[in-house]
């Protein structure tokens, strides 16, 4: 089984933030709520580098090890999805998130959290492919279509991959043995290598 | 010949002063070269460091960069403390929690089949004297019965995963959880109203003393038939109003930093909060369970005071005889 990854190669992202637009209105998330996020350090300094970021779909996901409610489930392409009519909004998996991917829509007063909203690898969620429950909790499901994730076909520079995470590695080792690099993914130590 | 001398004494000195200032007036301007070459040493020194790995140590260390996205800490790429905290409240916070509750209800059954109620030493007298006021048992009732539910509610969270959704399937355990964090959100402000009343007015009771130190030598009765001298508030009373005044006040601060995430608290912030409000949440209520075991089951008549405010002049001698004599010399300094 493909077991899904997300690649940001930090040498080519150009901080376009398209990823995050190309998300945002493909599952027309709520106002409030971004699923990815552009991230650039050293901003406006020699070595300036811009990052795209988010859920990673962990092999071992803090936020499904803390949910008080076990919401959390692995698909077996290794999508790391949540069942919004189990989660509670407690924000536990806001705390463990190593990448502050989990999102909640304000409900009610002070801050008070809705029910969790984060990147769903273009997967949709436990209710039937397509169907308008679907759509309107988790947006749409492209993997179920064969298609890969939205912000990953955009990318201008093909920065961002998402796929099988053996494709993806080859492609990205490719890339980095023609610019006599070394290979360094970002973040899929803390995603993908379980202590 | 002096004349001469002195003469050119002063010649020497205006030379030499001529040449030092003329130094110093090259030289002192040029002392910015000076520090900026330290600077720009110290700067090749810095630089001499892989920028790449500089760079993502950056990305570990969880360095602010920039987002377009606004939000709490969205410019951060990495933060390392979520996984400390997970492995913190899932293996040990989690573990020995539940083993310090466990103990604590075994201890007492096990006291509770050795010893038994501990019973009035005297027949009662019939009289009674007021031991709590009305204002007083309403704080209390408020404080213990928000205590409860919000123990209840808390311990969910933590163990619900564990042992509910066994029973109730993971719908219904939701459903549960899902009021439970409303009541535990709503409540638990409230609650923090009850502790800081009691402990504004039962501040003045709880000073230790000589008589404490007696009264925990003997392990206040509780071993042995020898009852201990006590005032109003005995020292087990009075050590579960300061833990409930140390650990209540962290746990509500704490909980107040949990409940209100609309000031953009960072998230080691929370974490840390958590942590500190589940430890002292489990401590108060292990102690609490000694708290309720002793004035219900475990001592005849002690629950009396707290339900209707008044308590038997034979209790009051057998517990607290001194607040009872005290009371006594008042009644009759009163006449």
């Amino acid at each position: 089984m493909a077991k899904m990854k997300f690649l940001c190669d930090e040498e080519r992202c150009i901080e376009c933030n398209a990823c995050v637009t190309a998300c945002k209105n493909e599952h027309e998330v709520p106002w409030g709520v971004n699923r990815r996020r552009v991230v650039t350090l050293d901003d406006g300094m020699p070595g300036e580098k811009s990052i795209s970021v988010a859920c990673m779909h962990c092999t071992d996901a803090p936020c499904q090890a803390v949910c008080p409610v076990d919401c959390f489930y692995t698909t077996e392409d290794g999508v790391v999805l949540h069942d919004k009519d189990i989660c509670i909004g407690c924000g536990y998996c806001f705390y463990a998130c190593p990448f502050g991917a989990p999102q909640y829509p304000q409900e009610g007063a002070f801050g008070a959290r809705g029910k969790m909203d984060k990147c769903t690898f273009c997967a949709g969620g436990p209710e039937e492919d397509h169907s308008h429950e679907e759509i309107e909790k988790y947006g749409r499901n492209r993997l179920a279509e064969g298609k890969l994730p939205l912000c990953a076909e955009m990318c201008s520079t093909k920065s961002l991959l998402a796929g099988d995470g053996d494709v993806v590695s080859e492609l990205f080792r490719n890339r980095v043995v023609r610019r006599q690099g070394r290979q360094e993914a970002w973040g899929w130590d803390t995603a993908y290598n379980v202590k | 010949m002096s004349n001469t001398n002195s003469l050119n004494r002063r010649k020497k000195m205006m030379t030499w002063t001529g040449i030092v200032m003329l130094l110093a007036i090259f030289l002192l301007p040029m002392t910015g070269y000076i520090s900026t070459g330290f600077a720009t040493a110290a700067e090749e020194q810095v630089e001499a460091t892989n920028p790449k790995s500089d760079y993502w140590r950056q990305v570990r260390d969880n360095t602010a960069g920039y987002s377009a996205v606004k939000g709490r800490e969205t410019n951060e790429l990495i933060q390392g403390s979520g996984q400390n905290w997970r492995q913190l409240r899932n293996g040990p916070i989690a573990q020995y929690g539940s083993w310090l509750l466990g103990l604590m209800l075994a201890v007492l059954a096990v006291f509770y089949l050795w010893r038994g109620e501990i019973k009035l030493s005297q027949p009662r007298t019939g009289k009674t004297v007021e031991r709590w006021t009305l204002k007083e048992r309403r704080m209390h009732w408020l404080t213990a019965g928000l205590f409860v539910i919000l123990g209840v509610t808390g311990l969910s969270l933590l163990y619900g995963r564990l042992v509910l959704i066994p029973l109730f399937g993971h719908h219904g355990f939701s459903s549960y959880a899902e009021i439970a964090k409303w009541t535990h959100n709503i409540l638990g402000p409230v609650f923090m109203v009850g502790l800081l009343s009691m402990i504004f007015n039962w501040f003045k009771l709880n000073f230790f003393n000589k008589v404490d130190l007696q009264w925990l030598k003997d392990f206040g009765g509780m071993i042995g038939d020898k009852h201990p001298p006590a005032e109003k508030l005995n020292a087990g009373e009075k050590m579960w109003f300061w833990s409930l005044v140390m650990m209540g006040l962290a746990l509500c601060f704490t909980g107040l930093v949990l409940d209100f995430p609309n000031f953009d608290q960072q998230r080691e912030v929370m974490q840390i909060s958590h942590l500190i409000h589940v430890i002292t949440a489990i401590g108060l209520i292990a102690f609490s369970f000694g708290h309720i075991y002793i004035a219900t089951i475990g001592t005849e008549g002690a629950l009396e005071g707290m339900v209707t405010g008044h308590v038997d002049t034979a209790w009051a001698q057998q517990h607290h005889d001194l607040w009872l004599k005290e009371l006594n010399k008042k009644a009759s300094s009163d006449k």
